[in-house]
């Protein structure tokens, strides 16, 4: 089978030609080593099928990103049979500069001249012949989006595959020519293929070419001597570069005429008021404008949470359009609870899906347990399927409706071109702690799920800054952590007679971004430190994304998601569940609707042992030994936390009814406000067998808002961390949470600690500075 | 007159002459297309004044001030 790589540009449409030729058998993996996507398809509607491989997006094959370096290896390595090369038509130029380093390969090259619908519209013309004439390779014009000539592109592939083609190099003619010329034949002596690539890359003083190549590289430092430039001297990497658009400027650029009317008004005659001025450019001229820039991207904001996650998408409930009845218009009809929210709102479609897949999946487990009860199955057999694997399972799958929906207009963001314009917004901002504009984004979608916001990191240029993004995600407080900050809110302000419970909520989130903040500049400055990455990018010009290239993109990132729900977190939920529901001598504890039906309860499970084990740890932080017998229930809470996040209060509703059962607490003597609050009663009666106080609640929060994320997260995580580094990043959410609800408790219960937290920032702040400066100096001593 | 790209003012035209700095960041500006001789036209700047957003061989590039230090330029019509 005839092995194809696909290259060009960012956004020169290469997505689209790949789904355009590969259709439904394309698949998306990794290269190996690094996060970047990997895809490979078949094209069948040829005379033979061809292997397609979809190389990333690059300017050029510059050492510097992960993605030119697997590019570069690719062709070198793997030797496909040919290579297209996309181009941007309407972006001659800067396209054909990564085609004349392709050429300098040893492999043939098509070029595919796409957008060529995009410049007949703007009435300019491409002299096709010319410029394949110059470029010496064949140049087919195509159109991806409309898929004209794909065909065509397939058969001159399939046709030119088979003659193989030596580099050529345009530079050869050039100042540098004879010392590429003596390069390359040094290396031909040594049978190396690709001699001419290596040759120029070795004279552009490329540093992984100057490592394998060391002898071949003393010669390039003694041709420094010879060789002066008028302009550049014996900068050899800017007389490359210069040359090369130079080159295309005379010999390609030529093939492109212009339509030289463009400005002038049709109906009128006259000049167009914002002449040169593109559809594009009249879009940017509002989403980028000075004053509406950061206005309308907070409302685009606002809209895609709303719709994600609202329960009141057209604000009907709470401008009372129903009145006060619940379910007002579809009381008693199946659609109650469905569309309907709590109240008498319609949901947004993410809540309306999700409401759907919980119905569906709670159906399912109900059928399985009468089935099982049925056919005779024991209790703990049953409740092993239903709550520890089918109950696992269903509560990560229930995010699934929500995180498509995220996924999906993250997608649209990105394929129209306004990511970009986001990071463009945003740089100024962000710079400060360290990362880029284009960090924002994933990390504002954490406020929804952590697991579409890492997978989002993969836009960010460099690995040190994914690796503090991923980081603290799940410090931006998701969905699922809500419930564990209203119950604890609600529980707060019944029971200790304290200030709103909104100022908590709202307080936490706030708490949590601080946290993020703090944690990024530090990791930045100590472990993750380097240089912010360049800010140098292309924004591309607006564009409607393709309905099945988009829908494509999110059912791969879906797949990975359900693949890891029934994978490692349907292994991690049975583990749980039996520490859970077993005793240490192996008795089953029974809970059915809310009671335990036998002789034990979760106090006597495995979990509450470790619990007990580990209580002491948490006495720092207010929930731990300081609260006596049942002091363990919070350790407990924060363990089936791993899970899902959700988890907490529900934990705390099945300790809830132990304690009671053990007559450790009194429900009855719970304030009746507590009630009309989901969870806090739950909450509540944890205080009340407890005695912790505010600061140890407020810790309790926070200590779960920063610490290690649910498993749904810490797989998403393990998959876009480069290897070896989930270890460092557990423990550094574990050290983060400790320290930041430690703040919390001992500074809430003895206010004066302030001074000794701020006593140990400072000397701190002072010693990273101090390491930093000293290395710095070590380093230039190093470089002189 | 001779100036860097950082301070340019909105609309204003010029052709560059050369491109200092060192290392990953010179050649991202090269492998953009940002090499002596080219014509470049800033056409805004952020909401907060920087990065600034440029048009270079008719496509559009942002960078940021402190990359455009990097940049000297020849002001066009002068």
């Amino acid at each position: 089978m005839i092995k194809v790589a696909l290259a060009g540009n960012p956004n020169c449409g290469k997505t689209t030609l790949f789904n355009g030729l590969t259709g439904s058998t394309a698949h998306v993996g990794n290269w190996p080593g690094v996060t970047v996507d990997k895809k490979e398809g078949v094209y069948k509607k040829g005379s033979e099928p061809i292997d397609i491989v979809d190389l990333p997006g690059i300017y050029s094959l510059s050492p510097y990103t992960p993605e030119e370096v697997i590019s570069r290896n690719f062709i070198i390595d793997e030797k496909p049979d040919c290579v297209i090369n996309l181009v941007d038509a309407t972006n001659l130029e800067r396209n054909l500069y990564l085609t004349t380093q392709i050429l300098e390969m040893d492999v043939p090259v098509v070029v595919a001249l796409n957008m060529m619908d995009v410049l007949d519209k703007n009435k300019d013309k491409i002299d096709v012949e010319l410029l394949s004439k110059n470029l010496g390779v064949p140049v087919v014009p195509i159109s991806a989006l409309k898929e004209d000539n794909l065909k065509q592109l397939m058969e001159v592939v399939t046709q030119y595959a088979k003659t193989p083609r030596k580099g050529s190099s345009i530079l050869i003619n050039t100042s540098v020519g004879p010392i590429i010329k003596k390069v390359k034949e040094s290396l031909d002596k040594n049978g190396l293929d690709n001699s001419l690539f290596h040759a120029v890359k070795l004279v552009e003083e490329d540093s992984i070419e100057k490592n394998n190549h060391p002898r071949e590289y003393q010669l390039v430092v003694e041709a420094k001597g010879d060789i002066k430039d008028s302009v550049f001297g014996n900068d050899f990497e800017a007389i490359i570069a210069d040359n090369r658009y130079k080159y295309i400027q005379n010999h390609y650029s030529i093939a492109l005429t212009k339509h030289k009317e463009a400005n002038i008004d049709e109906k009128t005659g006259k000049k167009k008021r914002f002449a040169n001025e593109t559809k594009s450019d009249r879009i940017d001229r509002v989403l980028t404008n000075r004053f509406l820039g950061l206005i309308i991207f907070v409302v685009i904001l606002f809209f895609i949470f709303h719709f994600t996650f609202g329960e009141d998408l057209f604000y009907l409930n709470a401008m009372g359009v129903f009145g006060d009845s619940e379910y007002a218009i579809a009381a008693g009809t199946p659609w109650e609870g469905i569309i309907f929210a709590g109240g008498t709102g319609i949901q947004s479609p993410g809540v309306f899906l999700q409401t759907c897949l919980v119905g569906f999946t709670d159906w399912i487990t109900e059928l399985v347990g009468t089935g099982m009860s049925s056919a005779g199955a024991s209790n703990w057999a049953q409740a092993l399927v239903c709550d520890g694997l089918l109950a696992g399972v269903f509560s990560v799958l229930s995010f699934l409706p929500q995180i498509l929906l995220l996924f999906l207009f993250f997608s649209i963001l990105e394929d129209t071109g306004y990511m970009a314009r986001v990071a463009f917004i945003l740089d100024r901002i962000f710079r400060r702690f360290g990362v880029s504009g284009r960090a924002f984004m994933p990390m504002i979608m954490g406020f929804g799920c952590s697991v579409p916001a890492m997978t989002n990191t993969r836009t960010l240029a460099t690995e040190k800054e994914r690796i503090a993004t991923i980081r603290v995600i799940p410090f931006f407080s998701c969905s699922a952590k809500l419930p564990i900050l209203t119950a604890c809110a609600g529980a707060i302000i019944t029971m200790f007679n304290v200030s709103n419970a909104d100022i908590i909520t709202l307080g936490m989130y706030f708490t949590g971004i601080v946290v993020a903040i703090i944690a990024i500049l530090v990791m930045r400055n100590t472990t993750l430190r380097g240089e912010t990455p360049p800010f140098i990018m292309e924004l591309p010009a607006y564009h409607w994304p393709k309905f099945s290239s988009l829908m494509l993109h999110v059912w791969d990132k879906c797949k990975h998601f359900i693949k890891k729900a029934f994978t490692i977190i349907l292994v991690s939920n049975i583990i749980i569940w039996f520490l859970q529901s077993f005793t240490p001598d192996w008795q089953y504890i029974e809970y059915a609707d809310g009671e335990f039906l036998g002789s034990f309860t979760t106090d006597d499970s495995i979990l509450a042992q470790i619990g007990k084990v580990i209580q002491p740890l948490f006495t720092p932080l207010g929930f731990g030994s300081q609260l006596g017998q049942f002091g363990w229930v919070f350790a407990v809470g924060a363990i089936t936390g791993l899970i899902a996040k959700e988890n907490v209060i529900a934990t705390f509703g099945m300790l809830g009814a132990a304690l009671s059962a053990a007559g450790a607490v009194d429900p009855s003597t719970l304030p009746s406000t507590i009630a009309s609050i989901e969870g806090a009663s739950d909450v509540g009666l944890m205080v009340a067998a407890t005695g912790i106080n505010v600061p140890g609640i407020l810790a309790f929060i926070v200590f779960n808002m920063t610490t290690i994320p649910c498993f749904a997260a810490v797989a998403t995580a393990k998959a876009e961390l480069k290897k070896g580094t989930l270890k460092g990043t557990l423990l550094f959410w574990i050290v983060t949470s400790y320290i930041a609800s430690s703040i919390f408790y001992i500074v809430g219960t003895w206010w004066w600690t302030v001074f000794i937290y701020l006593g140990i920032a400072i000397l701190a702040i002072v010693l990273i500075y101090l390491i930093n400066k000293k290395k710095d100096q070590n380093a230039k001593i190093l470089k002189a | 007159m001779e100036k860097t790209l950082d301070t340019f003012k909105v609309g204003e035209k010029g052709i560059i002459v050369a491109v200092n700095g060192e290392g990953v960041t010179r050649r991202r500006l090269f492998d953009m297309g940002v090499t002596p001789g080219a014509s470049v036209f800033l056409r805004k700047k952020a909401p907060l004044g920087d990065p600034i957003e440029v048009t270079i061989r008719n496509y559009e590039l942002t960078l940021r001030k402190s990359e455009a230090k990097n940049v000297v330029m020849k002001v066009e019509g002068e």
